[in-house]
């Protein structure tokens, strides 16, 4: 029985995305829709051209990195619900250097575009690791007041420092050329750059960081057990602050996708909560950056599955796309829910939980 | 000085008004975060109050009606946060971070069914909306939820459920039936704090229209110390900076271009974090705070 179990709890992530997917579908007969013909449709949409899966994998890509963004911080025992500030201040960094130098040529403005958009995220994730290794205060609350910081600085800088002459949307002018990144052609107008290679390349190096270097197990020796870490001579403070600006600069990097590889300018509210639906693809990936890539692709499908729904059905609209990943969220995390499940079937066992 | 005499008494009705939404939320988020349960959620149990009272004084053209359906409906919400955090114990930052989703989803989901709109519900006719009661009740509550943690038993259970669950258990409360209470009445709470958004300060239900007020109540919250009275002037202070914010929108003081309201903006959000990090004064949580009680 407990290999049977054990093979559960592997499967959990999957038992849960089931489980979110068909109680959502089922809140689709509400509005008097199949739900069969709700998920035909969002499966078509997500993946029934090149197109479509291009579209896809765009939004996979910012999903990527504040999946990392979040996983990171995790492996250190903290939580990083500021990833929508990071993301916010990377990309108006990689703007800001992309309209102040536009001359720059083609391989180093990217270069210097990537080099901008982590800084930025990174000095976003910085603060709040450093207020909790130093002054002891929660990050959670503390990367919740800076996503706002965050969002009003973006929006005086986009209205009143780099405002784009030519329009009345709010956004910056545009970066020079030579920061823009290619498209991959096979996708039609999907604005599917390279940044997604970028991004599959993030979450093999955060891999190989996390669980093949030392810095990365010292990371992870905090996280496990803050007392032994310090007896072992690791320094819990400096393994905060170096998560969380990590982190942050993760985040940073949605800005290349966004301002690079799509917009090519700073545009304000650019963001479907990509912070928070990392956190999603975290959970989902049990913070494991190859796992990531996987739930990333789940909530981009998602996301850009939903986005025709408006159009082909009569009353479910897009929004149902928050419905089901909230649902996935609660129920990857209910605990006790699994708990139940296994209590029901084993006998408990003896010392608890060690 | 007539002229300034006339803003200044503006910009005070203007800070009691927009600050109601906040005192109601941020008391609700006091209310479950002194038992112990973090509440991230306070966001969207404004939220699905707000639309709740929204439909409801529509089709009963009463306000308090409107109300009391907006206290309903956080209260439901609020269960459902409880069945997760408490029962489930999943954690409660995440489950927090869930159910804002879910009630960001759900509110146009069931706007469209109802109205056929994802944007907004129809306006409400001037009768069906408050014109000042929500200010007096909120601060009713103020007054009683000091009143409720300071001097009687349950408020003392309350604490306890808070600081040291495993003392009230003890002593033979359960802390999970507390926790469970307080969950819910902070959702109902909350509620009504969306309710005086939708039908007191704006006179319709729009997409998202608690626009992060949730989480200003929870930085309310610890810029308060979790305390009624000091919370309640947070709020004050917030719906100042708020109030402010509106009145010197595309205003020129200086120079040919507006005042940036931004910084003002920001304000109360750096205000909470130099709190936090004890740069002005010291705020602490309840010690037990996030932390799923299971009995000994």
């Amino acid at each position: 029985m407990s290999a049977f179990f054990s093979i559960l709890r592997k499967l959990q992530p999957l038992i849960a995305v089931l489980l979110g997917l068909s109680l959502g579908l089922a809140v689709t007969m509400l509005a008097g829709e199949d739900p069969f013909n709700v998920l035909m449709i969002l499966g078509r949409s997500a993946f029934g051209s090149p197109y479509d899966f291009g579209m896809t994998l765009f939004y996979a890509t910012p999903l990527i990195f504040t999946g990392l963004a979040v996983a990171v911080p995790f492996h250190a025992g903290l939580f990083n619900i500021g990833a929508e500030g990071q993301l916010t201040m990377g990309a108006l960094a990689a703007a800001t250097v992309g309209i102040m130098f536009p001359s720059v040529s083609w391989p180093l403005a990217p270069l210097l575009g990537v080099l901008a958009a982590f800084s930025g995220g990174a000095l976003w994730g910085f603060i709040p690791g450093w207020l909790r290794a130093k002054r002891g205060s929660h990050e959670v609350i503390n990367t919740i007041m800076l996503n706002f910081v965050a969002a009003g600085l973006a929006s005086w800088v986009t209205l009143y420092l780099l405002k784009n002459p030519d329009s009345q949307n709010p956004e910056t002018s545009a970066v020079g050329p030579g920061y823009l990144l290619r498209h991959f052609e096979f996708f039609g107008d999907a604005p599917l750059s390279t940044a997604l290679l970028l991004a599959i390349a993030a979450a093999l190096a955060i891999w190989v960081f996390l669980f093949k270097t030392v810095k990365g197990f010292e990371l992870r020796a905090v996280g496990q057990s803050e007392r032994a870490a310090e007896t072992g001579g690791i320094s819990a403070a400096r393994e905060r602050i170096l998560a969380m600006a990590l982190g942050g600069g993760l985040a940073g990097l949605v800005g290349i996708g966004e301002v690079l590889g799509n917009a090519g300018r700073f545009k304000l509210g650019f963001s479907p909560e990509f912070g928070f639906i990392g956190i999603a693809v975290a959970l989902l990936a049990r913070n494991r950056p190859i796992g990531i890539l996987l739930s990333a692709l789940l909530f981009g499908a998602l996301h850009k599955g939903a986005s025709d729904l408006d159009l082909e059905t009569e009353n479910v609209t897009r929004d149902l796309s928050l419905i089901l990943q909230s649902l996935i969220i609660v129920s990857v995390t209910a605990e006790g829910l699994w708990d139940w499940m296994r209590k029901r079937n084993v006998q408990p066992r003896i010392g608890g939980d060690v | 000085m007539d002229g300034y005499f006339g803003i200044a008494l503006a910009l005070i009705a203007s800070t009691l008004r927009v600050s109601t939404p906040l005192l109601f939320a941020s008391l609700g988020g006091l209310v479950s975060e002194r038992s112990g349960v973090v509440n991230i959620a306070l966001e969207g149990m404004m939220l699905v109050g707000a639309f709740g009272a929204a439909v409801v004084a529509l089709s009963s053209g009463s306000p308090w009606l409107g109300a009391a359906a907006g206290a309903a409906a956080g209260l439901v919400f609020a269960v459902f946060y409880a069945l997760i955090v408490i029962q489930l114990r999943a954690d409660q930052i995440v489950a927090g971070t869930a159910m804002n989703m879910l009630a960001a989803g759900a509110t146009p989901f069931l706007s469209k069914i109802l109205y056929d709109s994802t944007g907004s519900t129809p306006g409400l006719p001037i009768d069906a909306r408050f014109q000042f009661a929500p200010v007096v009740l909120a601060w009713a509550f103020v007054l009683l939820v000091w009143l409720w943690i300071a001097y009687t038993p349950s408020g003392m259970w309350l604490r306890f459920a808070g600081e040291k669950p495993e003392a009230l258990e003890a002593a033979g409360v359960r802390v999970n039936r507390v926790r469970w209470t307080s969950v819910m009445l902070s959702g109902a709470l909350a509620g009504i704090g969306g309710a005086s958004l939708s039908i007191f300060l704006a006179s319709s239900f729009s997409r998202n229209m608690t626009a992060g007020r949730g989480f200003m109540a929870l930085a309310a919250l610890i810029f308060g110390k979790w305390k009624p009275f000091p919370t309640a002037v947070a709020c004050l202070l917030f719906g100042f900076a708020d109030a402010l914010q509106i009145r010197l929108q595309g205003v020129i003081l200086w120079g040919t271009e507006p005042v940036p309201v931004q910084f003002i903006q920001i304000l109360p959000y750096l205000a909470t974090i130099l709190v936090l990090a004890g740069l002005v004064g010291r705020s602490r949580a309840p010690r037990a705070l996030g932390l799923p009680f299971r009995k000994p």
